[in-house]
């Protein structure tokens, strides 16, 4: 890589920074959590790395460290993508139910619970 | 348009998703949409990604990923919503390791003495930041999973040892520099993950969240520099993203408890029990306990009832059964809402995902902000596992730990009662005097017995 290239990701790297700082101005506390799991998922795109690692690899000790990398990253670019999409399941706009206090108390929970 | 035009125009793409993903991802309206952009723009990187000229060991790589999909689905769909900051924790500790490894692979196939300077620097900040991150992670998901104490753990002379280590790893990053020996990096990868461990194990439970947070940020700057290795702009772009708005978002998680991240980090915060109230107190000091039909009588006869859920509710998975006593309440008039701490639960924001999940809806939880003024004109403020957020010592002792931390003002409300598994202090290891007080009624058990006994007793009233 010659020294243009290197400053132009430099250059990529700082701008990505702003807009890091910027586009999360204001969030609410009840969505610090999936935020946080969001952000989580996206740093997953360490994948693309391993794969490059992995497919280019030549002899063992490249091929194993490689293999390895690109195991762990797709634990976390699944892992996060699935979590945090049950965390905002949650969130959904639901119309508020109308049936009675007893047909509700009555209704089965989701989870069961541990007895 | 040649190949390598096209992975370029596809890494912009999903370079514009991230940014549109963690923008959907700070409003409650567009965060689903933002999350499902984020994938989108994943698949597309890493889908481009087998179109790379020279990519061979299709096989391997395809397998790699199949052994990770078959382990973090399962992993990640049917954890516990009260497990949830641990799966976060591990899953951002696998990235941090992956960046590592990808750092070092890259180090160790070119021919000794071929790498610039600022080469093998980058290859350093990828293994250094990477590992932290990666063992840092480890001992976080350990504390929360109580496989280890979730207490703060600390010895004579740790910031000095952390010190030491910090300078070892700089001073030999720098004759990494000059001789690009293959052992001594290997002394830096050590030492680095000795530094993750060191850096998390004085940090508290309750803090343990915020510490994830900035784990995360440290991960997608090792991401950031992993992408500088590979001259990769999507890994740089996504990395770099996740580096600073995770730093942010870790300042307004400690600024939500009130505190300052240096003194999440470093103070130890909990290790020691304080001195005021002290054991001698609690013996001496008489509480108010009272059986399930007494604590039924008092809410059902209230004119407005104030929930304050906190992480002993989530433990005993009785998100259902409050949820089930507060239609109980309002079908007999009362009116119930609930005052959520902004770091109720063990993370920001993870009560009201609970709580979601026993579809209590949306407009009856309130913010603190929100919260707080109503409470003097509660009844009753049930007080469901919950201590430390209410802990009046945060507002009127200068001298205990949590002084500062902005708290529910349960303390305003005409009664209170609280459901304890026991007289033990909450997370911060702070005694309550609101135990103590005279308008206070305490009913021990775990907090989805008690429920479900106040449920009977309210159905029989």
């Amino acid at each position: 890589m010659n020294g243009g290239d290197i400053l132009s990701l430099i250059t990529v790297f700082v701008l990505a920074a702003f807009v890091g700082f910027e586009v999360i101005a204001k969030v609410p506390s009840t969505l610090h959590t999936p935020l946080m799991s969001g952000t989580n998922a996206i740093h997953g795109v360490v994948l693309v790395g391993a794969m490059l690692v992995l497919g280019t690899a030549s002899g063992t000790s490249q091929m194993v460290l490689g293999f390895v990398a690109v195991v762990l990253a797709t634990l976390n670019v699944v892992g996060g993508f699935v979590v945090t999409d049950r965390m905002l399941e949650m969130f959904k706009v639901r119309k508020p139910p109308k049936v009675s206090a007893e047909s509700s108390a009555g209704a089965p929970s989701i989870e069961g619970g541990p007895k | 348009m040649s190949l390598g035009t096209g992975i370029r125009l596809s890494d912009l793409i999903a370079a514009i998703c991230f940014v549109l993903a963690l923008r959907g991802l700070t409003g409650p309206k567009t965060a689903r949409y933002g999350n499902l952009l984020g994938a989108g723009g994943m698949t597309l990187a890493i889908g481009i990604t087998f179109a790379t000229n020279g990519l061979t060991h299709f096989l391997l790589i395809v397998g790699a990923m199949v052994i990770g999909i078959v382990v973090a689905v399962p992993a990640a769909r049917f954890v516990k919503m009260t497990a949830m900051p641990q799966m976060v924790a591990a899953f951002n500790g696998v990235g941090g390791g992956a960046a590592a490894l990808i750092a070092l692979a890259t180090f160790l196939r070119a021919p000794a003495g071929s790498l610039a300077v600022y080469e093998v620097v980058e290859v350093l900040l990828g293994v250094v930041i990477g590992c932290v991150s990666f063992s840092g992670s480890c001992i976080a998901f350990a504390k929360l999973q109580e496989v280890m104490t979730g207490r703060p753990i600390t010895y004579p002379g740790q910031q000095v040892w952390n010190g030491i280590v910090g300078v070892a790893i700089l001073g030999l990053g720098i004759v990494v520099c000059v001789s690009s020996a293959n052992w001594l990096v290997a002394i830096v990868l050590v030492l680095a993950l000795a530094f993750g461990v060191a850096f998390v194990l004085p940090v508290g439970g309750a803090d343990v969240p915020v510490l994830i947070s900035l784990l995360n940020s440290f991960t997608g700057l090792a991401v950031a520099a992993s992408g500088f290795v590979l001259h990769s702009v999507v890994l740089v772009v996504a990395g770099t993203l996740v580096g600073a708005s995770g730093t942010l978002l870790t300042q307004m998680m400690s600024r939500a408890m009130g505190r300052s991240l240096p003194n999440i980090l470093f103070s130890a915060f909990g290790s020691v029990i304080t001195a005021t109230g002290g054991a001698e107190g609690n013996t001496t000091r008489s509480v108010r306990s009272a059986s399930a039909e007494d604590v039924a009588i008092l809410l059902a006869y209230a004119n407005k009832v104030i929930v304050v859920p906190g992480y002993g509710l989530a433990v005993a998975q009785a998100q259902h059964t409050i949820r089930e006593l507060a239609d109980l309440l309002e079908s007999r008039g009362v009116e119930v809402i609930y005052a959520i701490h902004p770091v109720a639960g063990r993370m920001p924001g993870h009560m009201n995902v609970l709580l979601a999940e026993a579809n209590v809806p949306y407009e009856q939880l309130k913010e603190m902000d929100e919260a707080n003024p109503e409470f003097q004109s509660a009844d009753v403020a049930l007080v469901v596992g919950a201590n430390d957020v209410v802990n009046p010592a945060a507002k009127n002792n200068p001298d205990s730990p949590i002084y500062g931390m902005p708290i529910l003002a349960v303390d305003e409300a005409r009664n209170i009662v609280f459901m304890k598994r026991s007289m033990r202090p909450g997370f911060a290891g702070i005694d309550n005097d609101l135990l103590f007080d005279q308008k206070t009624t305490l009913l021990f058990g775990d907090a989805k017995d008690s429920l479900t006994k106040v449920v009977a007793a309210v159905k029989a009233l």
